[in-house]
This record gives structure tokens, C-alpha cells and sequence, in this order.
């Protein structure tokens, strides 16, 4: 009799999660609103990113045109695919003091996986993912960017604060 | 030529008298076969065509995704674009297949969806052969596809098509049992085989109100056992493309993969039809015994617009499970049907023919 009863309750039980999930489709089928799919060249303008997107690396400058990289390439070291090439200077201060500074900050975009352990690394949070994502050349040579712009500076910790 | 969208016999008869006098009979035979042979072809291009768009649409909306929609607006066009694709791709020459069965396979899957079209009544008129013995007619014809499917899957010389076709060949042994006893349930009700008559004896009542519990019983019994005869999901191991890439029709190319790719969907189409001829009254209009101006009003709905109505929205109940279940492995699927579906229905024939003895039904 048990087994019977088993039998049963299998039988319904299996019936109402399979109408169960029925019923999920079949709302999803009748609210075309659910639908999450962006229709990318369409929405273009209002497209918008999330804050986590990894597009492309970027270096932030002030209005000083002043960015916080100190060329200690730890960033360098620390990339997988050689993607970064952080080439510095050696300048002199007033006081005659010997200071390494951050000549040109290579970035092969067509090399970059996007991990991301660059940015992990930093320890002065001088670079950081942006959004942009349509990076589509015509040439190859156009992957290879710098991403300290001319005649840019180190901000000093004074003026940070 | 008296035309009616209502009734197409005086038609269909004014053509065959006109061919009689001025053709011998044997030609005038020829000439009807052929035109009915290029109907069902085109009948064929334009269904197939649709269903397969009708499939993507409704499976993007229920997985929130919005379907093809670039090719025309909202995508009309992408089958016909899919299908040029299919027709100028390299058909593959597989070096260690057998070539005789591997080139003859997709014509049996097929000639077997053909043969078993031909018996389907599309409206009054719109049918092309009227067997006394129809159900069963169209039960064996629909179930040769799968010779097609296991020589497709032994010639390829390849071990995904040949457990594909296996896969099939145990699936279709068990659940050709669940159909045929679930079609008896019905031919019990009715006490005929032949198409045209069940139609008919659905003029007041469809099968489904008149046989109420153990027609509904044996309705969802076939719409399952006929999901799992057309190797469609949540029945589709025959082909799993997780598990066996695309299981029988792996070394298929171009317009021999076309082909399996339309008998599918056409083998769904001609199963839907069955159910709307079975159990939902075919071409016959929706009436309610007694409200006479509501079936009148009902009357004013071309037959064939009833029937291909009916045949939609089973094809859509097909879809809507195809995309809510997950496939079952094979051991699931046999204890499915051999546990529960052949029990039920045995059961489920027992109390028909006490609803029918008894005089239980409407």
C-alpha cells in the first residue's frame, strides 16, 4: 500500500513542479518587458556601463595635467602577456637630489586580457579601468597606446591633499 | 467552377472532371498526383520556413532574450536568409561512410514525414487520401522516420551518430507503444479509424469535452509521447548537442542536414495535427451544443483557418515545454514511459471504454 501511495505522490508531485515551471515561461513568454537583452547599436547613446566593466586601461590626469604614476612598474612585473611597458627617467631636483619619473607608460591594448592584476597592484592607484569598449582599428598599430599624456607630471603627495 | 473556402469538394471535382475529359484516366491520375505532390512541397517550404522562425521567436521570449530580429523587421526574413546559407554550403564527403546508406538516409526521414502528410485532413475537401484505416495509417508511416535516423547514424562510421541512433531507435520502440495505445483511447470513442469520420463526429462536440477525464488523460499522454516520436526536447538525446555534438546528423552537411532539420520540424507539425484531429475536432468549428447563433457565428471561420488555429497552438504547447525542461538522461526517459506513461494509459483505456459502455459521454 505504501508503495502505491509513493507511486502517487511521485506522480503529482513530478506533475506540479513540471507546471511550476510552465507557469515561469510561460510568464516570461507573455512580458516581452522581462526581456534583458541591450540592442547595442540602437541604444548606443543611452547605453551605459557598469562600474565593474573592464574596457580598456586608462591613467587618470587632473586638471594639472598631473597623473600619480611613480614608474615603479610593479605593474609591469606583474602582467601576464607583457602588456604594459612603463619606461622611466632619471631627472634631478633643485636641491641636486636624483628622482626616477615616469617617462612613457606603453599599453599594447591587443596583447591585454583584461585581468585586471595591474590595477590590483598599484599602490598608487595611478591607473584604473574605463568603460570604453569599441575598440575596433583599422590599423594595428593603433592598439599601442600611451597612456600618459604629453608634458604630464606626478602629482605630489603635498598637493594631493 | 463552383469555389467555396467553405467546402472544396465541388472544387477539387470540377478539376478532376476537367482533367477526365481531356486526359485517358491513367494520365488525368498522373496530373492530379503531381499537382498534389507540388501543393504539399510548397506546403512543405512555407511551413517549414515558419516554424523554424516561430521556434526561435518563442524561445527567445522565454528565455528573455528578444530572437532573430536583424534580417528584415523583427527578423522575418533570417530563415529564408538560413536556408540560401544551407543550400550553397560544401556538402562534406565523409571518406569512410557508407556511401549508398549515408546518401539514401535523409531521403527515408523525409519520404516518411510525406507519406504520413498525405492522410491529414486540412479542411473539408483538403485532403488528399481518405484511408478507412487512417490513425493507424499515419501511426506506421510517421514511424519509418526513424529507419531513416539509424541508418544515418550506422553509415556515418562515426560514434556520436551511432549512439545518437541508438539513442532513437530505444526511444522510439517505447513510446510508439504510449501513442498507439493513447490513439485507441480515442478510436474507442469514436469506433472509427478513418479521419474524415472522426472529424465528423466531432461537429458538436470536440473529443476533449465529450471524452472529458480519459480524453484529457490520453491528450497529455500523446502531446509526451509525441514529443518524445520526434526526438524534439526535453526528449531530444537522439541528437543532445552537449553530449554526442549533434548526435545523428554529426557528418551531415548543406542540404542532406536541411533535410533532417525540416523532416524534424515537420514530423512536429504533422503530430500537432493529429492531436488537433484527434482530439480537438480538426477543421471543425468551435460549437457549443444548443447556442445556435454563437455557432453560426463560429461557422463564418474557414475550416482550413480552424484547422492550421488548432495545429498552432499545439506546435506552441511542443514549444513551451521544449523550452522550460531540461533533456532526461536515458534511463529517466525509459522509466517514464514504461513506470508511468504505459501503466496510466493502460488505465486510462479501461475507463474510456467504461465511459463508453456506460454512455457517460457528452
Amino acid at each position: 500500500m505504501n508503495s502505491i501511495i509513493k507511486y502517487l505522490k511521485d506522480l503529482f508531485g513530478g506533475i506540479k513542479t513540471l507546471l511550476t515551471g510552465m507557469m515561469v515561461t510561460g510568464y516570461y513568454f507573455v512580458h516581452p518587458k522581462e526581456i534583458v537583452t541591450q540592442q547595442y547599436p540602437e541604444n548606443r547613446k543611452t547605453l551605459v556601463m557598469l562600474d565593474r566593466f573592464k574596457g580598456e586601461l586608462v591613467m587618470p590626469h587632473d586638471e594639472n595635467n598631473q597623473h600619480k604614476c611613480t614608474a615603479c612598474s610593479i605593474c609591469e612585473i606583474n602582467c601576464p602577456n607583457g602588456t604594459i611597458e612603463v619606461i622611466s627617467k632619471q631627472t634631478e631636483t633643485e636641491d641636486g637630489k636624483k628622482k626616477k619619473e615616469l617617462d612613457t607608460y606603453i599599453y599594447k591594448l591587443g596583447m591585454c586580457t583584461f585581468c585586471g592584476l595591474c590595477v590590483k597592484v598599484c599602490p598608487q592607484d595611478a591607473i584604473e579601468f574605463s568603460n570604453e569598449f569599441e575598440h575596433a582599428v583599422f590599423d594595428k598599430e593603433k592598439l599601442t597606446k600611451t597612456l600618459n599624456h604629453p608634458g604630464s607630471s606626478l602629482k605630489s603627495k603635498q598637493t594631493a591633499q | 467552377m463552383a469555389f467555396s473556402i467553405y467546402d472544396l469538394t465541388a472544387f477539387n471535382q470540377s478539376i478532376h472532371e476537367a482533367l477526365v475529359q481531356n486526359l485517358s484516366p491513367f494520365w488525368a491520375l498522373i496530373v492530379e498526383m503531381t499537382i498534389i505532390g507540388l501543393v504539399f512541397l510548397l506546403f512543405y517550404a512555407i511551413v517549414g520556413l515558419f516554424l523554424v522562425y516561430a521556434e526561435r521567436k518563442i524561445c527567445g521570449f522565454i528565455q528573455n532574450r528578444v530572437g532573430p530580429n536583424r534580417v528584415g523587421p523583427y527578423g522575418i526574413f533570417q530563415t529564408i536568409a538560413d536556408f540560401i546559407k544551407l543550400l550553397m554550403k560544401e556538402l562534406i564527403y565523409i571518406k569512410n561512410a557508407d556511401k549508398f546508406l549515408f546518401n539514401l538516409a535523409p531521403f527515408i526521414v523525409i519520404i516518411a514525414s510525406f507519406m504520413a502528410i498525405a492522410a491529414i485532413p486540412f479542411g473539408l475537401g483538403l485532403h488528399a487520401i481518405d484511408f478507412n484505416i487512417g490513425v493507424l495509417y499515419v501511426m506506421a508511416v510517421s514511424s519509418l522516420g526513424v529507419i531513416g535516423i539509424l541508418l544515418a547514424g550506422w553509415s556515418s562510421n562515426n560514434k556520436y551518430s551511432l549512439i545518437g541512433a541508438m539513442r532513437s531507435g530505444a526511444q522510439i520502440v517505447s513510446y510508439e507503444l504510449s501513442i498507439g495505445l493513447s490513439l485507441v483511447t480515442i478510436v474507442i470513442l469514436s469506433g472509427s479509424m478513418q479521419l474524415s469520420t472522426i472529424v465528423e463526429q466531432q461537429r458538436n462536440c470536440w473529443f476533449i469535452f465529450s471524452g472529458h477525464i480519459p480524453a484529457f488523460i490520453a491528450f497529455v499522454i500523446f502531446l509526451i509521447a509525441s514529443t518524445a516520436e520526434t526526438n524534439r526536447g526535453p526528449f531530444d538525446l537522439a541528437e543532445a548537442e552537449s553530449e554526442l555534438t549533434a548526435g545523428f546528423h554529426t557528418e551531415y552537411s548543406g542540404i542532406k542536414f536541411a533535410f533532417f532539420f525540416l523532416a524534424e520540424y515537420m514530423n512536429m507539425f504533422i503530430v500537432a495535427s493529429m492531436a488537433a484531429t484527434l482530439f480537438w475536432g480538426g477543421w471543425m468549428p468551435f460549437h457549443i451544443p444548443g447556442l445556435t447563433s454563437f455557432n453560426h457565428v463560429m461557422d463564418f471561420i474557414p475550416p482550413f483557418f480552424w484547422y492550421m488555429g488548432k495545429t498552432m497552438v499545439v506546435i506552441f504547447l511542443m514549444m513551451w515545454f521544449k523550452w522550460t525542461f531540461p533533456r532526461l538522461r536515458i534511463d529517466q526517459l525509459l522509466k517514464l514511459e514504461w513506470k508511468f506513461l504505459l501503466p496510466i494509459n493502460l488505465f486510462n483505456i479501461v475507463l474510456m471504454a467504461l465511459v463508453v459502455l456506460m454512455g457517460w459521454h457528452l
